[in-house]
């Protein structure tokens, strides 16, 4: 996916001012958060399994090595194959020898962020295999040439309205606006791309070490039909999906509906192991996990490695209310939201996703849901000292930061900047005690009055007290 | 042995108050409400004379290193008092964020701690560690409460602002939908990313406006001047104070962002 | 040059500090694996049976799945077959699976019954089931030459027949009773809670996605 975190600002103005757009994130805003509230209310454990996620996570994090080597011992004792891969390009080759040796010529996708972290979509086409994405959102969005904006609703940003009018063009049937006649127009049409398919491709939510198990988890069965019909399944999924047992994945299947859509439980949870077996009378022929690495390795032993314990449910995203106002795209990447704003600088660069930790208020909504605890908004802010460290912060902002910390470091210099700020201001307040512009555009006069300070400063006046007592 | 020889107040709880750099410049009459609440319930309150700011800008900015020396300035400052306690979430907030900053052979990594230790926030200080809610106060009007974002979920502070408000005769709370989302402020982020400040500013003032009330209240200058500002832009009737205001019965100041009746004329000649 | 895998490893090891585990420390990861621990489960779903099986129906329902209740595994072919009229079905496709195969099918009416996978353009299906989950209303359906996988994904209606001894608690207690059974997992392992759904157009809920529209249990007391 072509990378405009960089204009992160331009983009988020076209973002608020797209009526269509802000009609769809009111959707999400009223939507996901109550879901999950009700749901986590009907769960009085919910806060203790949080802290059992975020430690088991850890736990994970610590003895990652040894539970890679076991889930690929487990994956080839039950006939699959493990790929690894450093890389985009490692993971997008290997798929395409998988592809290649099987004579594939159209592939069914499940939704996979992974897949679009490495541009697989695009890297398949140009050599020439046709990837068919099966989820209704990616569907849709494939139809659109258009690309997620929420890693678990990925057409959030578009209305009914754009799935009628795309529907009508690309299948060519009378054009409808009832919700479930377009689901049944999308069912029929891929249905036959299931059967047509060669290689079937999905994402995987866990990797299961004692079983050698990959688990998919979804509500419309695309991902089952995209596994079990294609004579090959390709599991593309990174190093930090692995959970050691069933049960340890069952904490985290509880967490992660309900923090992802507010259900008690997502209806499809499918574990594939290892290809069909002798006897069986479907399935696929050949299994196998690409194991993507992409720098996740790197974070183990930083500020960021915290940032591995992610599930990906999305619950950062639908509190965020950066997120609420502008909408995924404007992120510019694949991930959006707080996740994204911790994880997409280091996929991409701080120097590209420099904007995306800084869009933040640092309100803790998200940190306040996260089903593993992640300190999101810590993590952001490490993101913002390597930028200053870096000196990647913009100039003017970096000479106001510095000029602020001269006086805050000076009691009495400060106390003569809070006084003279506080009479100026004072003064261009006038009658009306606000003040409606500030030089050079200022940001905060932009939308709003600035309210003029009382006066005099509390310092001055409390000393004035004090000595006239 | 302290750096600072805070009086010893007798039997009272010893407080030293952390004023904030916006209240200091913008409305020191949110720092005299708080201190009459003090010493409402029995303390007895200094106000050391080296504090400057609380560091959020810098530490939020990436600029660890002055951060690390405005926090040396607060612990030396606030050195010695029994309670440091200010009117605001986000900067007391930033006070427990301090041992972050030092590394755990640094001296100064414990003695964040111990500050840490000793630091809350006016109403939740009020309510959980004193114990008071003898509020004498009377407002005439409904209000609602904006629960800001650092003392609501860096502090837990969320039922002491409303038990204390319970207190104030004839005063009534209708809540706002969405009262805990953030309101767009942010420090820096308003200035960095104003669009998208404005959005959300303009989300809370609908959903304060949707209410009865007519003040919109809450814990932390910052918010209050974002919100207020917001709403004057707009022309909005809806007034704008802090807490501390009310429960202090101090509310014969005009309220953020409203205009003077009487403009104050020896202070444009000392300016 | 050094493999991708070693590359992988040797980066995880940098950032832990450490070589390869062994020791007292290679020894308790392993035990851990052997053991798999439980975490907390949920206390809705540790009941006496009877409630557990009171529990499934109403999480199974809240899910939009159908029930329909047997005094016996023994009356599912006239359930089946007064299903099937109700529904207008000329066509069952039915796993082969033995609690089905030896059960009276002489009697369907009109529906026929076919004994294969499921394939597009199938209407119905009927499975077997290999647990009950209470905790949500799940069902655990296990892949095999006389379960296939097809059967639970291409039908429009898929029936299930489930045993009330067969309803267990929590998820855990459903991969004790798996491991129990032997000592290898099943190519798939289907959970499955209602029917196929999506949320996909305007964050607005329509049932019957890519799978079943329909999901009907028949459940037996026996």
């Amino acid at each position: 996916m072509q990378i405009n975190s960089p204009k992160f600002k331009e983009s988020s103005r076209i973002a608020l001012e797209d009526a269509n757009l802000q009609k769809a994130l009111g959707n999400l805003r009223d939507g996901f958060p109550v879901k999950r509230a009700n749901a986590v209310d009907r769960m009085p454990e919910f806060d203790k399994l949080r802290d059992e996620g975020r430690d088991l996570k850890d736990h994970i994090i610590a003895n990652l090595d040894f539970y890679l080597e076991q889930f690929e011992t487990n994956v080839t004792k039950n006939g699959g194959h493990v790929h690894w891969a450093r890389d985009s390009d490692d993971a997008n080759k290997a798929i395409l020898e998988i592809c290649r040796k099987s004579g594939a010529k159209t592939v069914t996708k499940g939704k996979s962020m992974v897949s679009e972290e490495i541009n697989l979509n695009d890297y398949l086409e140009e050599n020439g295999i046709q990837p068919v994405e099966t989820d209704l959102g990616e569907y849709i969005l494939q139809l659109r040439k258009d690309h997620p904006s929420h890693i678990i609703a990925p057409a959030i940003h578009l209305n009914l309205d754009d799935v009628s009018d795309i529907f009508h063009e690309k299948h060519g049937r009378p054009r409808t606006d009832d919700p479930a006649e377009l689901m049944q127009e999308a069912r029929e049409m891929l249905r036959k791309q299931f059967v047509a398919a060669d290689v079937g491709i999905t994402g995987a939510n866990f990797c299961v070490a004692e079983t050698g198990s990959t688990i998919i988890v979804t509500n419309e069965g695309n991902g089952d039909l995209t596994q079990t019909l294609p004579k090959v399944h390709v599991v593309i999924t990174t190093i930090d999906k692995i959970v050691p047992t069933l049960e340890d994945m069952s904490l985290f299947l509880r967490l992660l509906a309900r923090s992802a859509t507010g259900q008690e439980f997502t209806v499809y949870n499918t574990l594939s192991t290892g290809p069909r077996r002798e006897d069986d009378v479907d399935g696929p022929e050949e299994y196998h996990v690409v194991l993507l690495d992409n720098g996740r390795s790197e974070m183990i032993g930083t500020q960021f490695q915290e940032m591995l314990r992610c599930i990906r449910c999305s619950a950062c995203m639908n509190h965020c209310p950066v997120y609420g106002s502008v909408g995924g795209h404007a992120y510019g990447w694949v991930y959006p939201g707080p996740m994204g704003s911790v994880l997409t600088p280091k996929l991409i660069g701080i120097d590209k996703a420099g904007h995306l930790p800084n869009a933040s208020t640092f309100c803790g909504k998200c940190e306040s849901v996260c089903p593993v605890r992640i300190p999101l908004p810590k993590m952001m802010r490490h993101w913002r000292e390597r930028e200053f460290e870096k000196h990647l912060s913009p100039k003017g902002f970096r000479f106001g930061i510095c000029a602020w910390a001269f006086f805050a470091k000076r009691p009495a210099l400060y106390r003569w900047l809070a006084r003279a700020s506080s009479l100026t201001l004072k003064l261009i307040g006038g009658k009306k005690n606000r003040i409606r512009s500030l030089p050079l555009k200022n940001g905060w006069t932009l939308w709003r009055d600035l309210p003029a300070p009382q006066g005099r400063t509390f310092m001055d006046q409390w000393k004035k007290q004090q000595s006239s007592k | 042995m302290s750096l600072n020889t805070p009086s010893s107040g007798g039997s009272r709880h010893q407080v030293g108050l952390f004023v904030t750099c916006l209240v200091d410049i913008f409305r020191p009459s949110i720092g005299f409400a708080t201190i009459k609440l003090l010493e409402q319930a029995g303390c007895y309150v200094e106000v050391p004379e080296a504090q400057t700011c609380c560091g959020q800008p810098t530490f939020n900015s990436g600029d660890r290193k002055s951060t690390q020396d405005i926090a040396k300035n607060v612990i030396n400052a606030f050195d010695g008092y029994q309670y440091v306690v200010g009117p605001s979430g986000s900067c007391i907030g930033m006070l427990h964020h301090y041992p972050d900053l030092f590394e755990s052979d640094d001296p100064y990594h414990s003695r964040a701690k111990e500050l840490a230790s000793r630091a809350y926030e006016i109403t939740s200080f009020l309510i959980d560690v004193l114990e008071f809610d003898k509020i004498i106060a009377q407002y005439e009007g409904i209000i609602t409460y904006h629960d800001s974002c650092a003392g609501l979920r860096e502090l837990g502070v969320k039922q002491q602002p409303r038990k204390l408000l319970g207190k104030v005769n004839n005063l009534q709370i209708d809540e706002m939908e969405e009262a805990e989302t953030c309101c767009g402020f942010g420090g820096t982020f308003c200035i960095k990313y104003p669009d998208i400040s404005n959005r959300m500013v303009s989300n809370k003032n609908v959903n304060a406006g949707a209410t009865n009330a007519d003040t919109l209240l809450g814990g932390d200058l910052g918010c209050l001047l974002n919100m207020a500002g917001k709403l004057k832009r707009e022309g909005s009737k809806l007034e704008v104070r802090h807490v501390v205001e009310v429960l202090a019965n101090m509310t014969y100041e005009p309220a953020i962002g409203e205009a003077n009746l009487q403009p104050n004329f020896d202070l444009a000649k000392e300016a | 040059m050094s493999t991708s895998r070693d590359q992988i490893f040797g980066n995880i090891r940098l950032g832990l500090k450490r070589g390869p585990l062994e020791g007292e420390a290679l020894e308790k990861v392993k035990h851990r694996l052997a053991y798999h621990p439980s975490s907390t489960t949920p206390a809705r779903s540790d009941l006496p049976q009877e409630q557990q099986v009171e529990l499934f129906k109403s999480m199974a329902t809240e899910a939009a799945a159908e029930l329909i209740e047997l005094d016996s595994s023994s009356q599912l072919p006239q359930a089946v077959a007064g299903f099937a009229k109700k529904e207008s079905l000329k066509q069952l496709v039915s796993a082969t699976a033995d609690e089905l195969m030896q059960l009276d099918w002489s009697e369907t009416g009109d529906c026929k019954l076919l004994h294969r996978e499921g394939k597009p353009g199938d209407i119905a299906s009927l499975t077997g089931s290999f647990a009950g989950i209470a905790e949500t209303g799940t069902l655990m359906l296990l892949s095999g030459p006389q379960s296939p996988t097809t059967l639970n994904f291409l039908a429009d209606i898929h029936m299930v027949l489930l045993h009330e001894s067969s309803i267990v608690g929590p998820y855990e207690a459903a991969w004790q009773k798996l491991r129990e059974q032997g000592d290898s997992m099943p190519r798939t392992v289907n959970m499955i809670t209602g029917p196929s759904r999506s949320a996909d157009i305007e964050q607005k809920l329509q049932m019957g996605a890519h799978g079943p529209k329909r999901l009907v249990i028949f459940l037996a007391k026996d």
